[in-house]
């Protein structure tokens, strides 16, 4: 299986040498690092070529990384029913960047691409619909990013007077508890408190 | 419509049409779940089809980051409610990839047991249901007496009808008690009775075939750019399913066939359904004659799995570990990987992203139904009205799944 994958590497890295920046194999499965803006002809040359043929495109997502000077990674999944493989793409984001999108060789990533930008404010070029899909109509943010606070801002109710349902800042009656049970020998990078006095 | 201006009197402005937009949901019977369609007229012909989703949007990924990988399995459950432990099974193998813990036979093949039992459920909720948006009002009733029976194997092993939590990573939470595999046994001898009984109902029926034959043809061209899986792939002649092309937990040890639709139409895939019911059985049988022989353990014990209640009693090590489980919960090695299944509605995923603490820093979840909606506006556009719900009823949407 893992010998299959690095001949496949190997011929997608011939193929198309500028495009890919390195690859690896780990539990078996293959990541291919692209180059950002070429990520349009890699996908196109992934479907069309006879020995790849990944045609299924699974998922599109990212992950913020706020520490990064390329804040975001990009992730595409896809899978080929002839050959019977996997491949997985990455590609590092700026913040400020704007991305391809492959609505034009997939037509499913359409609400792929516009997921992560609901979720992660990734702009697409070329997508002929990014529109938020999942959260609320008029909603603000990013939810998914790593600084969007897991309570959100605003919470919703009927209101009884105005009969509709308004929208106020939220307001929490005990503060929202975020239980962090990593042990203080090992991993924990925060101060338990009391221990900052130790030291001086 | 195009106007000519040469005719520019009243009768004639009287007689231009504009399409007719309506609102298709979110509180529509056959929209199952919370979807909104934008739908676009011509008379009674679609035009477009503009599904709003999200409206169960719950934050689930959101929710994981801040959560223990333990904490996190009974999201899963909520996901594609109809058939809740094929998710904990994506989940649970994701982590098992990650931490190298292999789980132990007796666990694995109870595994098979309920996600062929969720199977079951799923399609028998799905055709019957769908029966129900065409127009036949009896075979819901039917099959939700056997879903019930289902369910109550489902809350005998894990004390649950729905939210089971019942896989953990490292096997299953609890043995079957051999009471339990008898039952299972003596219901899986009966069930294709009511497989039939359903078949009389619907197969030959003049209405439901006058519904579903030549509706929502799926080619082998759609399969591949909407990114379709399981019954949307088989329904159209293509023997593509997971538990055969890249078998996971025991699956490449049971027989069991798969079976593929001719036109790819919505009537295929209705029979597709129907026939991997009674391949579930199948494969439920086969597990039960092994489950009878096979006795051990069915947890891996080690750093993911809680230790068993007895030793606790006598080993302090057993109980800190206990502590440290549930509080702390296990610390999966950094790394990513792709897990998938092939959950009832289709392939069903995990992207799992560890960072090496005990909580995932990022966890993707893919769902079959999101791709399988998405392409609503493609497969409806052209048919009438009434046949979207119809459409609806075999992509199989569960909106729990879709907008997560």
């Amino acid at each position: 299986m893992a010998e299959a994958l690095q001949e496949l590497a190997a011929h997608v890295q011939m193929r198309q040498p500028d495009a890919i920046l390195g690859h690896r194999v780990e539990f078996g499965e293959l990541t291919l690092d692209v180059v950002p803006n070429r990520i349009v002809g890699l996908v196109e040359f992934l479907r069309s070529d006879a020995s790849c043929r990944f045609s299924s495109l699974v998922d599109i997502t990212a992950i913020d990384h706020p520490e990064r000077p390329a804040r975001f990674d990009m992730v595409y999944h896809f899978l080929s029913m002839y050959q019977n493989q996997r491949i997985r793409l990455k590609m590092q984001v700026r913040e400020d960047e704007t991305v391809a999108s492959i609505h034009s060789v997939h037509p499913s990533a359409n609400w792929f691409e516009r997921e992560v930008f609901d979720m992660f404010g990734i702009l697409f070029t070329g997508h002929p619909d990014l529109r938020r899909i999942l959260t609320d109509y008029g909603f603000r943010g990013h939810p998914m990013r790593k600084d969007f606070p897991t309570t959100g801002y605003t919470e919703v109710r009927y209101d009884e007077v105005q009969k509709r349902v308004v929208y106020e800042p939220v307001k929490l009656v005990q503060e929202y508890r975020q239980f962090d049970f990593l042990s203080p020998w090992e991993g924990a990078d925060y101060i338990l408190p009391g221990d900052d006095k130790a030291r001086t | 419509m195009a106007m000519d201006t040469k005719f520019d009197d009243v009768l004639t402005g009287e007689q231009k049409l504009r399409n007719f937009n309506i609102n298709f949901g979110p509180q529509h019977p056959a929209a199952h779940g919370v979807l909104r369609l934008v739908l676009e007229l011509d008379g009674e012909v679609v035009e477009r089809c503009d599904p709003h989703i999200g409206l169960l949007h719950r934050g689930t990924e959101k929710l994981m980051e801040s959560r223990t990988y333990l904490q996190n399995l009974p999201y899963f459950d909520r996901l594609d409610y109809v058939a809740p432990m094929n998710q904990e099974h994506a989940w649970c193998l994701a982590i098992e990839r990650l931490t190298g813990v292999a789980v132990p036979r007796r666990a694995s093949l109870i595994r098979v047991l309920y996600s062929e039992i969720g199977r079951i459920l799923n399609h028998l909720l799905n055709v019957t249901t769908q029966a129900m948006d065409v127009g036949a009002l009896t075979p819901p009733l039917w099959g939700f007496e056997e879903r019930e029976k289902l369910m109550v194997f489902y809350e005998r092993a894990s004390g649950a009808r729905l939210h089971a939590a019942y896989f953990r990573p490292g096997g299953v939470h609890q043995d079957l008690t051999p009471r339990l595999i008898e039952d299972i046994e003596e219901w899986a001898e009966h069930f294709p009775k009511v497989l039939d009984d359903l078949d009389s109902l619907l197969t030959e029926n003049r209405i439901f075939k006058q519904r579903n034959v030549d509706i929502g043809i799926i080619s082998e061209k759609d399969i591949l750019d909407w990114g379709f899986s399981g019954v949307m792939v088989r329904g159209s002649g293509f023997a593509w399913d997971l538990r055969r092309s890249q078998p996971y937990e025991c699956y490449d040890e049971f027989d069991f066939q798969i079976p593929v639709g001719k036109n790819g139409d919505c009537y295929d895939r209705y029979l597709c359904r129907m026939e991997e019911m009674r391949q579930s059985t199948r494969i439920i049988q086969q597990c039960l004659a092994k489950l009878r022989v096979e006795k051990g353990d069915v947890l891996a014990r080690g750093k993911i799995t809680p230790p068993p209640r007895g030793e606790m009693k006598t080993s302090m090590e057993a109980l800190i570990h206990h502590f440290k489980l549930y509080t702390e919960g296990f610390h999966v090695p950094a790394g990513e990987v792709y897990a998938a299944v092939e959950a009832p509605k289709g392939e069903f995923g995990v992207y799992l992203v560890a960072d090496g603490t005990n909580r995932p820093y990022r966890a993707k979840i893919r769902a079959p139904g999101f791709l399988h909606l998405q392409a609503i506006d493609y497969i409806a556009k052209g048919h009438l009205l009434a046949d979207v719900s119809a459409i609806i009823g075999t992509l199989d949407v569960v909106f729990g799944e879709i907008d997560r």
